[in-house]
């Protein structure tokens, strides 16, 4: 169906009355009061407590479980285990099974669950099951699975055929124009390796389901997804492994985080789906802290070759990535991410010759997904670092090198990316004028002469910086201040518009309205905090001329609510938007039509605005909107009320094969410039300045979208400098809070953000997607930054004290 | 085994006397949540490092995951429900969480609410860094925390009357760039709302619906 476009040129004359407006969230005031509920507060009748046994070895057989102490125990309802429950795969290849047979292949595999009647009781019935394990060999490093001869992680495939080696056969590769070419007419090449480990996402609420059956065999899973309805889809196809032949129905609770934690389904949904199935009762499992650290799927790690190159004018010729990523030992979502690093690999900058190559491998570590930025993090951590890197050789400042090579609006990528609004070089320019990039360069470059002529030796030179020069040039090291600082920028393309990742992309939208003038707006997307429900309140209650608190926004009950992509590739305010916005258009027409019948007055003439229908050909006629209502609702003839349907599908294209074509409805950009002190005595970075510019097509909601750019340049901050899931040998080592790095207000920085509003043609309003992109460019604005310091490169995360000191001391020959 | 040994305990929650039976292994956050009913103090990681679960004992904020619920015998307690004030209004720290932006998932919410709560009643006037210190203790990983520390600015300044109506009913008023940082008696918050290219916030439902 086309969208209505009659409104369009009304819209766009009339002043936006909610849209633009820093409305507060929607469920704020619940939060506040303590009175949402999470998966943590719901409780069912006869609901019983589930819990899982975790394998305690990385790679090994199972010899046997022995779980007749377990069954004895009083108040034990079900102990399962692969051996005694149907075969439930699933994963991104179906290469993962609910409960694990025979062997295991990570730490965190399930290899028996419990029902009882509580907690307690079902810890206390999964430490008395014993498992005999046999060791098998193991393989940990992802180039060490590549070799010939490592251990396999899977002999065989899903379809049951023998691997050969570790390797996921996944065709992640993309090529465009002729890199050797463009590699021949560069004047200057940089090339660097760059290393990103595991991190999490530190969701506050753990995750956690209900599952219950009723008599019928219909489930209903409560459930904390950000996928409602491919998870509808995924414990559809379970019912049928299991054999049971109900219906599902997913209901969300209020959830505490997602980050794209929660863009998979997990095994202990499965497991709750077969506990709750073989006790006829509810079954509710809550991971705590330490399971939500080692038994939830952290980013994949990367390891990245980058070369590139520029002429002698400093434009970029070629660009050359290559990536190995360690899968773990079950393929997820995340497996997918290089299709979207392809994207600022292939696009961010303009280089015609582009080569992009990423290999998944299985280890016997944790098995990774999807984490905010899909992907484009890792990969602009090595973009944007190699680039001032090659910017340097090419004897060309960093911004002025950016400039000369960012993108502009009305072009074609070469991938393919139809790029219409652009606010790459706006934002460049933001963040230059916002820290004085020239004044600051100009400064250092006296400091610098008046360091070599010996009139620099003066309290002037307190925050002196020496990026550039080469360690051995500058003047004894020890003369220098402990503290030195400098600065840093780094871009970001993301999709901004949707990405069609999966076979649709789309989203459906109800709409009803009752007597009084009350929406009702089924929305199949869903909120993890980051304010969708507040977006469409605020895009519906334009449309209709209410105000928000009229607009009831319903997510998350897949009876009720129509199909969606789900919260990801921050594609949400986009797609959910549109949806609503064009489902609210088709109620507005509706009520408009009504109302010239029932004013007996020409329908151009009427708006719908401040909750009136307005008549402009004759100002007494106007109304108040619900009294339109209640006329058509109680007609004496032809009663109607008014309700909408809308699926608004991104006309976009499915990328395979050559991975061209047209990724997103829209592109939103980025700039992060940063100003670092480098304690030289400790490798301690703190952040004195931090600005966020982004290109947001248009601010729905100024207040929630600064939240985003806030919570996820913190984020990315902390990704750069301290986070890190510590592995030995594939066991995870820290698993709390007290020894994972998260930032705490104390470390916060005031991250200051730019908004760039260059809207997007085809966005609700002009809108396009920034749930992720405040997070991507953080770690290589940092490094940057590190390096304009203290003339350290550094290229692996995170850059902890203990690496920067122990590379500053390397290069001062301490 | 638990639950043989459970003792009732008689304390004070929200100003109402409470009793609830308490085993000897109970956290005062199970006794709120499974023993009173009240599930608006939350389970971040039971180890006291995440703060979600902060409550005031006596005036005091703790962690009350790590608090043993027998030793709240006598004691009185404020939770977040707590906070909404007797007359049904919200207390200043809860309007400023909502129109500050300080509030995305929430989950932390309840924990920062409280450990502001405590802060303000020591200090009615704290700069940001003081506030940064209250809740160091208070992981959130949704905002980045400036919000946060905005609200609680905002929130002092109603409280002691230095902002004329910075907070307001819940119209959507408050964020609004004058009010803001005519409450602030620290630059930081200043530097915060001017910068921010954050277009006023005019009042939205008030003015919409007829």
């Amino acid at each position: 169906m086309n969208p209505p476009v009659i409104t369009e040129q009304e819209r766009a004359q009339k002043e936006l009355a909610v849209v633009g407006k820093g409305i507060p969230k929607a469920d704020a005031g619940v939060k506040v009061t303590g009175q949402a509920q999470y998966m943590h507060d719901l409780e069912l009748p006869n609901m019983l407590y589930g819990k899982i046994l975790y394998s305690d070895r990385a790679s090994a057989r199972i010899v046997s479980i022995d779980t007749s102490e377990a069954e004895r125990i009083p108040g034990v309802k079900a102990v399962l285990t692969a051996y005694n429950t149907p075969e439930i795969r699933f994963g991104f290849l179906k290469d993962n099974m609910a409960l694990k047979k025979d062997r295991v292949r990570q730490y965190r595999d399930e290899v028996a669950a419990v029902a009882a009647t509580t907690p307690e009781l079902a810890e206390a019935a999964i430490k008395a099951i014993v498992v005999h394990y046999e060791d098998l060999p193991a393989v940990f490093d992802p180039e060490e699975a590549m070799q010939e001869g490592a251990p396999l992680v899977h002999e065989l495939n899903p379809k049951g055929e023998p691997n050969k080696d570790n390797r996921l056969r996944l065709p992640w590769k993309f090529s465009a124009g002729d890199v050797e070419a463009g590699e021949a007419a560069s004047a200057f090449i940089a090339e660097g390796e760059y290393e990103t480990g595991w991190v999490t996402h530190c969701c506050l609420g753990t995750a956690g389901c209900v599952a219950a059956f009723d008599p019928d065999d219909n489930l209903t899973m409560y459930s904390i997804t950000q996928i409602p309805s491919l998870a509808k889809a995924d414990f559809q196809e379970a019912m049928k492994a299991m054999g049971v032949r109900g219906k599902v129905r997913v209901v969300l609770t209020t959830l505490g985080g997602g980050f794209g934690s929660k863009l998979d389904t997990y095994a202990f949904e499965y497991i709750a789906m077969l506990l709750a199935h073989r006790t006829k009762k509810p079954v509710k499992i809550l991971f705590d802290r330490e399971e939500e650290f080692f038994a939830t799927s952290p980013r994949q790690p990367t390891r990245i070759k980058i070369r590139q190159g520029c002429d002698a004018e400093g434009r970029l010729t070629f660009r050359d990535i290559s990536m190995v990523l360690d899968n773990g030992a079950y393929t997820s979502w995340g497996a997918t991410t290089p299709t979207v690093m392809m994207m600022p690999s292939s696009s961010l900058y303009q280089v015609e010759n582009v080569r992009f190559r990423a290999t998944c491998v299985y280890t016997n570590n944790t098995y990774a997904q999807a984490m905010r930025g899909y992907g484009t993090p890792q990969v602009t951590f090595a973009i944007e670092s190699n680039l001032d890197e090659l910017a340097e050789k090419a004897g060309i400042e960093g911004y002025e090198f950016r400039l000369k090579n960012a993108n502009l609006p009305d072009t074609v990528t070469p991938q393919g990316f139809k790029v219409d609004s652009c606010g790459h070089v706006p934002c460049l320019e933001a963040v230059a004028e916002r820290m004085d990039w020239a004044g600051y360069r100009a400064a250092k470059a006296a400091r610098l002469a008046g360091d070599a002529t010996g009139a620099g030796g003066d309290a002037t030179l307190v925050e002196s910086d020496t990026a550039g020069v080469p360690p051995v040039a500058q003047a004894a090291w020890t003369e220098l201040p402990d503290k030195v600082r400098g600065i840093g920028m780094a871009c970001l393309l993301h999709v901004g518009g949707g990405a069609k990742i999966y076979k649709s992309d789309g989203c459906g939208t109800l709409i009803k309205v009752d007597d009084l003038g009350y929406v009702d707006v089924y929305s199949g997307s869903m909120d993890m905090g980051q304010g969708l429900d507040t977006i469409l309140r605020q895009i519906v209650a334009e449309t209709l001329g209410l105000g928000v608190d009229r607009i009831n926004v319903v997510i998350g009950d897949t009876d009720v609510c129509p199909w969606d992509a789900g919260a990801h590739a921050s594609r949400s305010t986009f797609v959910a938007g549109n949806s609503a916005l064009y489902a609210a258009q088709q109620v507005r027409e509706q009520i408009l039509n009504s109302a010239a019948d029932i004013l007996d007055t020409p329908r151009d003439g009427l708006d719908l605005t401040g909750g009136m229908v307005v008549c402009a050909d004759d100002p007494e006629k106007t109304t108040k909107i619900e009294k339109v209502l209640r006329k058509a609702h109680f007609a004496s003839a032809g009663n109607t009320m008014f309700m909408a349907a809308y699926f608004y599908e991104p006309p976009t294209d499915l990328l395979a094969g050559d991975f061209k074509g047209n990724y997103s409805m829209a592109y939103a950009w980025g700039c992060h410039g940063v100003e670092v002190e480098v304690d030289r005595r400790t490798g301690q970075i703190d952040i004195v300045r931090y600005i966020a510019a982004h290109d947001v097509g248009k601010a729905i909601n100024p207040l929630l979208l600064r939240g985003q750019i806030l919570g996820g340049g913190l984020q990315g901050i902390g990704w750069a400098l301290a986070e890190e899931m510590i592995f030995d040998e594939g066991k995870l080592l820290n698993p709390n809070f007290r020894d994972y790095k998260m930032l705490t207000a104390l470390d916060s920085v005031d991250v200051e953000p730019i908004l760039v509003e260059d809207p997007a043609a085809a966005g609700p309003y002009g809108a396009k997607g920034i749930g992720e992109p405040g997070l991507v460019p953080t770690a290589p604005a940092i490094a940057n930054a590190i390096y304009d310091a203290v003339g350290i490169r550094l290229r692996k995360l995170p850059m902890k004290p203990e690496m920067v000191l122990a590379a500053i001391m390397e290069a001062e020959g301490r | 085994m638990a639950g043989m040994d459970k003792k009732n305990i008689h304390f004070v929650v929200n100003g109402d006397p409470v009793s609830a039976l308490v085993g000897p292994e109970w956290t005062l956050l199970r006794a709120l949540r499974d023993g009173v009913g009240l599930t608006g103090t939350k389970e971040g990681c039971g180890a006291g490092e995440c703060g979600a679960c902060t409550v005031l004992v006596d005036g005091t904020a703790v962690n009350s995951c790590l608090f043993p619920a027998l030793e709240a015998e006598g004691r009185s307690v404020t939770t977040v429900e707590g906070l909404t004030q007797a007359d049904g209004n919200l207390h200043p720290l809860q309007k400023a969480f909502i129109e500050y932006g300080a509030v995305q998932c929430g989950f932390c919410t309840p924990g920062a609410l409280m450990s502001s709560k405590a802060l303000l009643d020591q200090n009615p006037d704290p700069s940001a860094h003081q506030i940064k210190v209250a809740l160091a203790g208070n992981l959130c990983r949704c905002t980045g925390y400036t919000q946060i520390v905005e609200a609680v600015q905002a929130a002092a300044a109603e409280m002691n009357g230095t902002a004329a109506a910075a907070v307001g009913n819940g119209s959507g008023a408050a964020a609004s760039g004058a009010g803001a940082t005519g409450a602030a008696s620290d630059t930081a918050l200043a530097g915060v709302t001017g910068a921010v290219d954050q277009p006023s916030h005019a009042s939205t439902s008030g003015e919409v619906t007829a």
